[in-house]
């Protein structure tokens, strides 16, 4: 199957797959590796917590713009070391950075985003971690958030971007 | 050992959590060129699904098959947390927070997600249907709109210096004030 649709993927979201590498399935390995660490630091840091969310958006805590924010300033100087000193992957490949155009989707995305996120007190990434931890009923919010995906995905053309 | 054990089980302070979810950029970057960011995996989810012929799910998606062994992963990484690392007290919030939340009756602090507003039991209830599919439909909606969630706007996007992910960062942050200050105290009274 040829990917045919590289510059709406560019344009819409910040997860496009940048390496021309094909590998075995066991090179996924390694990102589930990273996936359980990320989980566990959900977790622990209560990043999953619906409390933690409510504090935020009331200025009630510090603890979630703390975590954003130094896990944003790490990420920065991550990204400078690498292009500073032309780091490549470990399959040798040279490091890609898209630069990401704006459309109108950022903002009217981003408020109903914004919407949701203080309902269930969950991002897409927590809403995995919270199922592990045994609130089950959270798969039906993940389900609700596929189909929340595929609308978009069918009404595209006809929003403002 | 012992004290090791229970000294991890505390709640992790933000400057611990912080750095190790800002390293997940350049861990993902360097293991492959991946850029961070989940709520793709939605997208991925209809792609493998539902396609039906929407241009927007029509790409190869066996290509993305590392972000959703990656959320895979995150899953197991909250069965591992709790079954494991489970901080036996109850859940510490702000007192004012608590407070206004006695008066939704909301007074149980035993999990992260508040068995008092998400359940089985309270699917059932508007107030439970609204809050599930109402608020999981615009997280789904909202972030494919935006073109990424907290992982690839704010914490990449911001990596990258991109201005755009800082315009959806304030909209994320001025929704969520929105909802969490002037609509969610009526949803909750429902």
């Amino acid at each position: 199957m040829i990917d045919t649709d590289f510059e709406i993927r560019t344009q819409d979201t910040g997860c496009v797959n940048e390496s021309q590498l094909t590998h075995k399935w066991y090179h996924n390995i390694k990102y589930l590796i990273v996936g359980i660490l990320f989980g566990i630091v959900f977790v622990k840091a209560e990043i999953i917590s619906w409390f933690r969310i409510q504090e935020m958006f009331r200025f009630q805590s510090f603890h979630m713009y703390g975590v954003i924010g130094s896990a944003v300033v790490v990420g920065m100087i991550s990204v400078l070391l690498i292009k500073r000193f032309n780091i490549k992957t470990i399959y040798g490949e040279p490091v890609v950075f898209l630069p990401k155009k704006f459309n109108k989707g950022q903002v009217y995305g981003g408020l109903l985003f914004g919407l949701g996120w203080a309902i269930t007190g969950a991002c897409p990434g927590p809403l995995f971690a919270q199922i592990g931890t045994g609130a089950t009923v959270i798969v039906v919010v993940l389900l609700s958030a596929v189909v929340g995906t595929w609308v978009y995905g069918r009404f595209r053309e006809r929003l403002p971007h | 050992m012992h004290s090791f054990i229970d000294w991890i089980r505390q709640p992790w302070p933000w400057y611990v959590a912080g750095p190790l979810i800002g390293l997940t950029v350049p861990a993902l970057l360097l293991l492959g060129n991946k850029n961070f960011g989940i709520s793709a995996n939605l997208r991925h989810i209809c792609a493998i699904c539902l396609p039906a012929k929407i241009p927007f799910f029509q790409y190869n998606w066996r290509k993305e098959v590392w972000n959703l062994v990656f959320v895979a992963g995150i899953l197991l990484g909250g069965v591992i947390a709790a079954g494991l690392l489970s901080n036996p007290q109850p859940v510490q919030v702000n007192p004012l927070l608590a407070n206004d939340l006695a008066g939704y009756g909301i007074t149980n602090y035993s999990q992260l997600v508040p068995a008092d507003l998400f359940s089985w039991g309270q699917l059932l209830t508007v107030r439970g249907l609204l809050m599930m599919i109402g608020g999981g439909f615009l997280v789904g909606f909202g972030t494919r709109y935006a073109g990424g969630c907290t992982s690839g706007h704010a914490i990449t996007g911001l990596s990258m210096l991109q201005w755009p992910s800082l315009v959806a960062t304030i909209c994320f942050m001025v929704g969520g004030l929105v909802m969490a200050n002037f609509i969610l105290p009526f949803l909750l009274s429902l």
